[in-house]
């Protein structure tokens, strides 16, 4: 991270695993239960988030100083809502194809309160560059978790990843089905991305006490 | 000292502000791309069309489309003839794929009769009766191209929905859901039956094709309930035109 300053890379870097947006903060965990049941959902919701977040973030962050504190918040959810209206019509007038595979994620990415949280938390009171940053880096973070429970999720409960059927064919009896396996299709419903979450949440704050809250 | 930014009347002169200007620019994207996008919507239509009666370029097990550059002159060229029936009348009505379903169907829970278009087609000595139909899912829209032929007897199927969930009932317009339906049989001992979108009929690899039943989807049960109720209560109306077919 030669071209940032330790202060910035830590922007980036703290949210990936000790200030993780999922497992930390606790924000946009609807989100991840909704869509992580394929791996392939859970990329195209990391990529689609990452841009709202840095656009979002600097949006926020440059009229930061001539918003009216006592309507903030809907002024904060109209910059996404607008945000993401207008990303989703250019893409239906030039990448129709590509229009049709995000559609689902369209509210999502609106209601997904990272994006909220984040504006809130940080773009608010921070510089158009280093929001940038965080909004880059909180989405990475988020984007992370989302792809290792789209991984488990596909992998246990489909026998496949991105839609390739990695472990043989469950109906033709092939590869490990062979020996009498079967997917648990209990993964493919959300309660099991919570729990898959919590294992995440378990392993990290076994690994670095310092995250465990007092009470 | 109480800060500019707190004062009521900053609140709502910012409030019309942000509104007027944020509603222009949505409303002037919208316009400017209004035509474009209307286009791509005609094409996608085309293509669905083409799609359910064989024309596309599937790879592997991926469902692609003709491409956009072909779909016009394959249209033409598989598609023979378009007509509207309605009240037990058929005209023909070359713009009869541009129909909007839905309004059709609200229209019809109005009290007026309900236009159906039919799409007839023809490729390699195959006549297609492709209908096109709408219905409910788990959180919105979805809705399909049933191609079949005179007995009723389906011979490709593309299914596609505005917001179901991804990697489960979103899963009706992967090719292994779709796939299932070629073949089966829509009536039962000369009665319309329709097809169940069953979890329990023991048959994954659907090899009988006149159980009038095709393998659900694992944690979308209510998307496969809802392409059951499509499928029933949309192509029924059809049944009489089949019925005419056949004298």
């Amino acid at each position: 991270m030669g071209l940032l300053s330790k202060k910035d890379s830590k922007l980036i870097l703290d949210p990936l695993a000790d200030n993780n947006p999922i497992t930390i903060q606790v924000l946009g965990i609807c989100s991840a239960l909704a869509i992580t049941a394929q791996l392939k959902a859970s990329i195209v919701m990391t990529i689609s988030v990452l841009f709202v977040m840095g656009v979002g973030n600097v949006v926020i962050s440059l009229i930061r100083n001539i918003i009216p504190s006592k309507i903030r918040i809907i002024v904060q959810l109209t910059v996404v809502a607008a945000l993401v209206i207008i990303v989703d019509l250019v893409l239906k007038a030039f990448a129709y194809e590509l229009s049709k595979e995000l559609s689902v994620f369209v509210g999502l990415i609106i209601t997904n309160c990272i994006i909220m949280g984040r504006f809130e938390a940080f773009a608010l009171a921070n510089g158009v560059w280093r929001s940038f940053l965080d909004g880059i880096g909180n989405a990475l973070g988020y984007g992370i978790i989302l792809i290792i429970v789209g991984f488990f999720r596909e992998l246990l409960g489909s026998g496949t990843l991105l839609g390739i059927q990695v472990l043989g064919d469950p109906i033709d009896k092939t590869g490990v089905y062979a020996f009498g396996y079967e997917n648990n299709g209990f993964m493919l419903l959300s309660p099991m991305a919570l729990i898959v979450v919590g294992i995440i949440i378990w392993v990290q704050r076994s690994r670095n006490k310092a995250l465990i809250e007092d009470h | 000292m109480e800060k500019r930014t707190d004062k009521n009347s900053y609140t709502v002169i910012f409030a019309i502000a942000m509104v007027i200007i944020v509603g222009a620019l949505l409303a002037f994207t919208a316009s400017a791309l209004k035509d474009r996008i209307a286009e791509n919507k005609r094409i996608e239509k085309q293509q669905n069309i083409l799609y359910a009666m064989g024309v596309n370029e599937n790879e592997g097990n991926k469902a692609n489309f003709v491409s956009k550059e072909k779909v016009a002159e394959s249209f033409s060229k598989y598609i023979t003839n378009q007509i509207v029936i309605q009240d037990g009348n058929e005209t023909q009505d070359e713009n009869a794929y541009l129909i909007d379903i839905k309004k059709e169907q609200t229209s019809a829970k109005d009290g007026n009769p309900r236009r159906l278009p039919l799409f007839i087609g023809e490729k390699e000595g195959q006549k297609f009766y492709i209908a096109p139909i709408r219905g409910k899912g788990l959180w919105d829209a979805i809705w399909a191209y049933v191609a079949m032929d005179k007995d009723m007897v389906v011979l490709g199927a593309y299914f596609d929905h505005k917001g179901e969930t991804p990697g489960l009932g979103a899963n009706i317009k992967e090719r292994f859901f779709m796939d299932d339906f070629v073949g089966e049989h829509l009536m039962s001992n000369g009665s319309f039956k329709g097809i169940t979108v069953s979890k329990s009929n023991g048959d994954p690899k659907n090899e009988d094709k006149k159980d009038n039943e095709v393998d659900a989807i694992a944690g979308s049960t209510i998307t496969g309930d809802g392409v059951t109720a499509m499928l029933r209560s949309e192509l029924q109306l059809y049944v009489p035109y089949f019925k005419n077919l056949k004298n």
